[in-house]
């Protein structure tokens, strides 16, 4: 062991607050909720203690129950929302950082554009995207985007966007990619520009067409961006919560609703307060799934270095 | 780091030690001879209005009490409940608190940490000024523990007058008169009933009048006590009459939140819409008066309660204050001083008509519905706290939505008895 010399004790001293705030305002509140999960505390404010085991948690994935019935609903929906929201935006933003490479004029304006939106609140993009995807009725006529689509002559596009069952979650992404793909065009225009141009020059000289300098020398080194915004992004939409308040609240037979806002419902509405903790806990479990291989991925590489 | 800059940053540090030693150290607030601190999450509009006038009946009463309204803002008192329940176990409650009168009592343990209220309903009269509808109601374990102050009323059936007239229609009684009407309204382009379910709780509130409206008082009160099965034919009924009712609705409800489909009302796009009583100072704040309103299919002679009421902590440090706070919430005086600012009728029946004449645009409404809270049979709300525990009110809102897509009645009957098995009522 080392010597403990002045500049370490004093080192560790400065540490030790923050250190033993974690400790206990994050890990072990974390301890807490699970244990509190394996509880049947419900109905009143004061904690009641008796350990049931896992029955909270087979309540969720019991698709006879109502509490199975939403969850597993909103585990649907949170796959199909993760999934398609990082497709979006890193194809939109990737194709926008593409664009705003080419050196165009006014480069800086459009720039900030793209990335405004990401400097709203999810609660604003919620309520004015619900105003303009609310479809509107047959007696009162079309409203927002379906009365757009209807004077463009394109009425056939019409939908019930997030009031349709069938659709629901997946027109909450068109709001949230809106809203976040400015955000990977920032990283990848940073990636972009972090490229050496000798690197473009060796593939042009070797006769590459342009696209082929994207496919195997452009795309190939961004990669860790990609897997960053994957990371950044995955997190986000797996914890959604405010964007979905705001636009859809649970939505026709849940079809809008996610993990995060049936936590909120059943905590703090309904009190059932085990319940609520055994969904904060599966919800931690998802992110930890994405966050905690790419951690020690990146501190494995730092290591390295 | 240039010298100046160390300086900053060592003045910097010394000014946040310093704030954390002062504040540690200081002294205790001056002591005042009486104060009063509750907990009411009263905070705007026409709540606060109606809350103000009430601490001046009591000033009157109480003269030199400090009041003080300790609640933190925000979430329909979710924030408040957090706080409150962290003051109460930690043995430093407030003097007294907010609560939705009825089974929600159950949430803070009343036989752990508040007192029975029996005396003072008894000495106060108020066992022969509140119905006895709402006295067997606000019973919990065969005790009183909180003092009404307000009542909504959740089966009302606003309408159109203009657009049921011109189509010859009278607000339907049955549900058989109320599909024709429908049928009739939609043939017409109009929607028959407008309805927004967006914040997830409306679809099971306009449930709850259904259930009512089908099985009637008494069985509609057994379901919550256990009385009456959730497997009877009769609910089948109600879900079937719901299905029904839902072809009826705006396609875009899940889009909007009650008030946003009752813009369709006034509109004159949509005829009948069933809401709770606040409807009639939301259609005040529009500057519509073209409404009429009736209850809701089959539920004449029901009325569907919930309200709002204050709870005695044990060991409250102001008891006496508290004590005269609860009179003043029960009396006479300060319910006609809380409840037309409120937009909600008395507890009590016997409120003057004229109390209601301060703010004219309700007026109507009110005197009304004071009329039905004395003569009509009173049974609890669910969505809204009154009928059972919070746990089992969030289930009950959980499954109705489910229907409202699947429409599922069977399957829904099964989920609604489960409901009430995890709830420890039925069997």
């Amino acid at each position: 062991m080392r010597r403990l010399t002045r500049d370490r004790i004093i080192s560790i001293i400065l540490i030790l607050p923050s250190v033993l705030c974690i400790a206990l305002f994050v890990y072990g509140f974390i301890g807490y909720t699970v244990f509190v999960s394996f509880t049947k505390w419900s109905g009143q404010l004061i904690p009641d203690y008796t350990v049931v085991g896992l029955s909270n948690y087979q309540r969720l994935f019991d698709i006879n129950d109502v509490a199975g019935q939403r969850f597993l609903k909103d585990l649907s929906n949170t796959a199909w929302f993760t999934v398609l929201f990082l497709i979006a935006t890193i194809v939109i933003g990737f194709l926008l950082a593409v664009l705003l490479d080419q050196r165009i004029r006014a480069e800086g304006l459009f720039r900030n554009i793209y990335l405004f939106p990401i400097a709203i609140s999810f609660i604003v993009t919620g309520v004015v995207w619900r105003w303009m995807l609310a479809p509107g009725t047959e007696a009162t006529g079309a409203a927002g985007v379906n009365l757009l689509l209807e004077r463009l002559g394109l009425g056939f596009l019409k939908s019930g966007w997030y009031t349709d069952p069938s659709i629901g979650i997946k027109a909450v992404v068109i709001a949230a990619t809106w809203q976040m793909s400015g955000y990977t065009m920032a990283l990848y225009l940073a990636g972009l520009r972090s490229i050496p141009d000798e690197l473009r020059e060796a593939a042009r000289v070797d006769g590459a067409s342009e696209f082929q300098i994207y496919r195997y020398v452009v795309i190939p080194l961004l990669w860790p961006i990609t897997l960053s915004a994957v990371i950044i992004l995955g997190h986000i939409s797996l914890k959604i919560f405010d964007l979905i308040v705001a636009m859809t609240g649970p939505g026709t037979g849940f079809s809008t609703d996610v993990p995060a806002l049936f936590m909120f419902d059943t905590t703090f509405r309904g009190n059932q307060f085990a319940q609520g903790a055994s969904i904060a806990i599966v919800l931690l479990l998802m992110v930890a799934v994405l966050v905690v291989p790419y951690l020690s991925y990146s501190s494995r590489r730092e290591a390295e270095r | 780091m240039s010298r100046s800059k160390r300086w900053l940053s060592v003045a910097g540090s010394l000014l946040i030690i310093g704030s954390v030693v002062l504040s540690a150290c200081q002294p205790a607030a001056p002591a005042v001879s009486q104060k009063l601190e509750f907990f009411s999450w009263w905070t705007a509009g026409g709540e606060a209005e109606g809350l103000n006038g009430m601490y001046e009946v009591y000033k009157a009463e109480n003269p030199g009490i400090e009041i003080v309204n300790a609640t933190v803002a925000g979430g329909a008192g979710t924030n408040a409940k957090a706080v409150l329940a962290t003051r109460l176990t930690g043995g430093d409650p407030p003097d007294s608190f907010q609560v939705h009168a009825g089974l929600e009592v159950q949430t803070y343990a009343p036989e752990q940490y508040l007192e029975p209220l029996d005396d003072l309903y008894a000495s106060e009269g108020w066992d022969k000024v509140f119905p006895s509808d709402l006295l067997t109601l606000l019973k919990y374990q065969d005790h009183y523990w909180s003092v009404p102050v307000n009542i909504h009323r959740s089966n009302v059936l606003w309408y159109n007058k203009k657009v049921l007239e011109d189509n010859g229609l009278e607000p339907a009684k049955t549900f058989d008169e109320f599909f024709a009407a429908a049928d009739t309204l939609k043939a017409k382009g109009i929607i028959p009933l407008v309805m927004g379910t967006k914040d997830g709780w409306e679809a099971g509130h306009v449930f709850e009048d259904v259930l009512a409206g089908t099985l009637g008082a008494d069985a509609y009160r057994g379901l919550w006590t256990g009385a009456t099965p959730w497997t009877d034919a009769k609910v089948t009924q109600a879900l079937e009459n719901y299905k029904r009712m839902l072809s009826y609705v705006n396609e875009d409800n899940s889009a909007l939140t009650w008030d946003g489909a009752g813009q369709y009302l006034i509109d004159g796009q949509g005829a009948m819409m069933i809401m709770g009583d606040w409807t009639a100072g939301w259609f005040a704040s529009k500057k519509y008066a073209d409404y009429g309103w009736a209850p809701p299919p089959g539920t004449q002679g029901i009325f569907v309660a919930l309200s709002d009421s204050f709870a005695l902590p044990k060991g409250a440090k102001n008891r006496d204050s508290a004590l005269g706070w609860l009179k003043v919430s029960g009396s006479q005086d300060g319910q006609e001083a809380f409840n037309p600012k409120k937009g909600s009728i008395c507890a009590r029946t016997d409120c003057a008509n004229d109390a209601f004449k301060t703010v004219p645009e309700t007026y109507e409404y009110l005197t009304s519905a004071a009329q039905d809270w004395q003569r009509d049979q009173i049974v609890p709300s669910v969505v809204h706290g009154a009928a059972s525990f919070e746990s089992w009110a969030t289930e009950y809102k959980d499954i109705i939505a489910l229907f409202v897509q699947s429409g599922d009645v069977a399957g829904t009957q099964k989920s609604l008895q489960q409901a009430c098995v995890n709830a420890g009522i039925c069997k």
